[in-house]
């Protein structure tokens, strides 16, 4: 979930910009112009020609994620993962990252709430080598307890790392667990931890079998490569491969009808600054009113994305209520997805004044709608957007990935630009009227809680925290 | 609503800067190392690495200036970072927010920002618009408001940063370790500012670090685009012509590592542990760069498969993530690394760490390893130069160091040319196992402070 971690112009301006040119632009960036085809057994395979550098790119999406673990066996998705690397019937475990690293290539892997997929990049001539072992993996997985077990251990740290040493993540899982009532993109990607710790090698193996399979897959191969120079080697690993007949399509919990709004706040003495944040539940490209879409991102540009935006306008550069604030909105998710905003207040100034500002600005919008001459500099701004997309291996294979994961087709990241240049001012206030009900939303509050000995002064805090403290601790 | 849940650390994490890499053996990428880099001197003296490329309608600047936040003076630690945040915040004939319109309205993304050594920036935009990105860079570098009303602004968000930077476990891990080991050197500082030294930030402050390291002497520029030879030099000039010719010289004097040995510990109620480990190490110039390189690679350096990932992730789980690296500065040179474990484990993390550096300096590394570190180093480094800003921060990273354009070649050749000898003198003179200093972030248990 694209968190608005990175607010504030000036410092936070490049993780935010990256952010929203993936969301909004890489997305879709219609310019990539592939290739496809579908292997007998079902996988769909796609090539994007990039000649910059003799480098290629392989990517193998599965259509599954986090949003598919089984009730109760929160994280296993993403366990699997980890555990894809641990070898098969041929490949000792690690032996697949230690053949491509010795090879001058990477890897890895990630898992969204609808995805998972794994990449490795390498030099042009090493494609066969990667494809072979990729295929490989597919069909051969080995799980051995020496393996298995440790890595469960290594995922439970990756917990530790992420959200339980960080009170934002926190908050972020308390924040979807209440947005969604009921579909599973309220359970966290990498699960809960009582679940997590008790998932099993036999989980594991009954999901690998269910899902991982040709007929659920997306092969992106972009790179100094042809389609006659990949086809051949596609035929060969991933060719023979069966097909899953029992692979369904994906059926989750959809979400009941949502009547009341929500708040959840969240004090801790490790946070700092306080931050306000509020989700609105919003159709994607596959669910809801799909067609409001393209007008939600571009109300995205126009109402939060960067210094002109009309959020950093209004509150950081006009009423100095805020030191940052931006939206997000990630259309590219298979179930209901969410129109964010997000801000951090100006000294002094308290989260109650900062939320009535936005919501102000929010009843503008519902009120006025945008300007022309906003919405004309919002399409540039994406249209530019998907030229700079094409810059990189990356984008071009993880829009088309993302997009035939989450419902999507080719051509609809193809003809991204075409849709962005047809938004019209009404399609925006009808999208934003739609999305912006309080009654479907979730506002969360990140809050320092003070120390009542320091409360007083915020220098002495600062010194208390600061500085590092020497303890002496003995064998426990 | 796509939070990425990665499986490991990300690779620039434990990579690092650009120049830790090699170069290539595989023979398809022979062509890349030639990479055809021209050099250009515009008419105003200055010169500029180019590499032409027609792929996608963009252009794409990087450039650097000498001296960095190494030079913030003392008690005003972040001048060169506030710098960063306001040059696009009014210049020339426009205000913060005119400036800001002309580069968003028109895609223009310009970037700053405050190494310790060095004050870098870039540039891109579509190249139909390259000339205005140019003047406005221009302007941002030459004419330079420091207004009242973004100075505030800007002063507050890094204040706000800041603070959560003082509560952030690897934060606090990092800045704690550099204390410690640089000491008063200005390396030792914060390079982003704390509370106390960003508030006293003047606009003179300012000004000055403009005024002295913004120069045609101390300056180097890369650009990947279509554009033509002497259509970059008018580009180099239209940017940096009007820069003064000479910068101010600065020294800084060589850091002394210090703190060898000692296990701090920062108390902070979290579940795990963040742990910085390390002692002295070796400048980028040193001789035994390579070779400390491909032996990092194999300790630290090489994701899951290196032998700090096999001992402490790999076979016990005991983290999610750990790595050690060669950090290289003009002035001083540090080998460290990071682990994050719970809290009652991590006396057993470092127990680990300690026996595989006591392990390389004994032994070193088998042929194996030699092997699979020189062609991890000489072959990932191409796959990383898949976007023109990456091509162009290379070309910027290898001026820097000041070596040629032959540089992607030469560095092969010199990973190559690394052998299981160099390794072992390189190993006994590195690894320093009771040099080690630990610091730790959290409540770790089974841990005895040795101040």
């Amino acid at each position: 979930m694209f968190r608005g971690l990175c607010l504030m112009r000036g410092f936070g301006i490049s993780v935010f910009l990256a952010v929203y040119l993936f969301a909004v632009s890489g997305s879709n960036a219609g310019i990539f112009n592939p290739e496809s085809f579908t292997l007998k057994n079902g996988l769909k395979v796609v090539v994007i020609e990039n000649h910059r550098m003799p480098v290629v790119r392989q990517m193998l999406f599965y259509k599954v994620g986090s949003a598919d673990d089984p009730s109760g066996k929160s994280g296993l998705a993403h366990y699997l993962e980890h555990l894809m690397f641990k070898g098969t019937r041929t490949m000792a475990p690690n032996e697949f990252s230690k053949v491509v690293a010795r090879n001058g290539g990477r890897d890895n892997a990630y898992t969204s709430n609808d995805t998972t997929a794994y990449y490795q990049t390498v030099a042009k001539d090493r494609l066969e080598l990667v494809m072979k072992m990729e295929a490989d993996r597919m069909a051969n997985l080995v799980f051995d307890a020496k393996e298995v077990v440790p890595e469960l251990q290594v995922v439970i740290e990756e917990r530790r790392s992420r959200t339980d040493n960080r009170p934002g993540s926190q908050l972020d899982e308390h924040m979807a667990a209440a947005l969604y009532m009921n579909h599973p993109y309220r359970i966290p990607i990498i699960g809960w931890n009582h679940e997590l710790s008790k998932l099993t090698m036999k989980d594991a193996i009954g999901f690998y079998r269910r899902h991982y399979a040709p007929n659920n897959a997306i092969l992106i191969i972009t790179g100094d490569v042809t389609m006659a120079t990949v086809r051949p080697l596609v035929d060969k690993y991933y060719g023979p491969i069966p097909a899953n007949p029992k692979i369904i399509r994906r059926v989750r919990l959809a979400e009941p009808p949502q009547r009341a709004a929500r708040r959840v706040s969240f004090e801790s003495r490790r946070v700092r600054e306080p931050q306000w944040s509020r989700e609105y539940l919003a159709p994607s490209r596959a669910n809801g009113k799909s067609s409001h879409a393209d007008a939600l991102e571009i109300l995205d540009v126009i109402l939060g994305s960067g210094a002109t935006s009309r959020l950093y306008r209004a509150l950081v550069l006009e009423q100095k209520l805020a030191l940052g604030v931006g939206s997000y909105y990630d259309a590219d998710m298979l179930g209901p997805t969410a129109f964010g905003i997000s801000a951090r207040p100006a000294s002094g100034v308290s989260l109650e004044t900062l939320e009535a500002a936005i919501e102000t600005e929010i009843d503008k919008l519902l009120t006025h709608g945008v300007s022309k001459d906003e919405l004309a500099k919002a399409i540039k701004r994406s249209l530019a957007g998907a030229v700079f997309a094409r810059d990189s291996l990356r984008r071009g294979a993880s829009a088309i990935g993302t997009a035939l994961t989450t419902g999507q087709t080719i051509e609809s990241v193809e003809t991204w630009p075409a849709k962005m240049k047809a938004v019209t001012t009404k399609q925006i206030l009808d999208a934003a009227r739609h999305v912006f009900q309080k009654s479907r939303s979730v506002t969360g509050l990140l809050l320092p809680k003070v120390r009542k000995s320091s409360a007083k002064s915020s220098n002495k805090k600062s010194s208390v925290w600061d500085k590092p403290v020497r303890v002496f601790g003995g064998n426990q | 609503m796509a939070m990425l849940s990665m499986k490991r650390a990300s690779l620039s994490l434990i990579m690092g800067v650009l120049l830790v890499s090699g170069c290539l053996v595989l023979g398809a990428i022979k062509d890349a190392q030639a990479m055809g880099i021209k050099q250009v001197t515009s008419k105003k003296g200055i010169n500029g690495w180019l590499i032409r490329d027609s792929m996608v309608p963009i252009f794409t600047l990087h450039f650097a200036f000498r001296g960095g936040a190494a030079l913030d003076p003392v008690g005003r630690e972040g001048v060169s970072e506030m710098v960063s945040g306001l040059l696009d915040e009014g210049a020339g004939p426009y205000s913060s927010s005119d400036f800001q319109a002309r580069l968003e309205n028109n895609s223009i993304s310009m970037r700053f920002s405050a190494g310790r050594d060095n004050f870098s920036g870039s540039l891109k935009s579509l190249a139909e618009n390259r000339n205005m990105a140019a003047s406005l860079l221009s302007l941002a570098l030459t004419q330079p408001h420091f207004d009242a009303a973004p100075v505030a602004r800007i002063r507050a968000q890094l204040l706000s940063s800041a603070r959560r930077r003082a509560v952030r476990p690897s934060s606090t891990a990092r800045r704690s370790f550099r204390k410690l080991v640089f000491g008063n050197h200005p390396y030792g500082r914060s390079a982003s500012g704390t509370v106390e030294s960003l508030k006293k930030i003047t606009k003179q402050d300012m000004a000055g670090f403009v005024k002295n390291r913004f120069a045609r002497d101390n300056l180097v520029v890369g650009a990947v685009g279509n554009i033509t030879e002497d259509e970059f030099a008018r580009i180099i000039d239209r940017i940096f012509g009007a820069l003064p010719a000479r910068s101010t010289p600065f020294s800084i004097s060589e850091a002394k590592i210090k703190g060898a040995g000692n296990v701090v510990v920062v108390d902070r109620d979290i579940p795990q542990s963040v742990v910085v480990f390390g002692h002295s190490g070796i400048k980028r110039n040193d001789p035994d760069y390579y070779a400390a390189l491909v032996m990092n690679y194999a300790l630290g350096g090489g994701g899951l498969t290196s032998r700090l990932a096999t001992e402490i992730r790999e076979k016990r789980g005991l983290a999610y993530s750990v790595y050690s690296r060669i950090a290289t500065y003009d002035h001083g040179g540090l080998f460290l690394g990071r682990v994050s474990t719970k809290n009652d484990r991590v006396a057993k993390s470092i127990a680990l760490i300690r026996s595989e550096w006591t392990r390389m300096a004994k032994s070193g590394l088998g042929a194996q390893e030699l092997e699979d570190s020189k062609r991890y180093l000489t072959g990932a480094f191409f796959t990383r130069l898949n976007s023109s800003s990456r091509i162009a921060g290379l070309l910027v990273g290898i001026q820097l160091e000041k070596f040629g354009r032959d540089y992607l070649a030469k560095r092969n050749r010199m990973i190559e040319q690394v052998s299981i000898k160099d390794i072992t003198r390189v190993a006994k003179r590195l690894m320093k196992p009771s040099d080690l200093t630990f610091v730790i972030v959290g409540r770790p248990k089974g841990i005895t402070p040795k101040p």
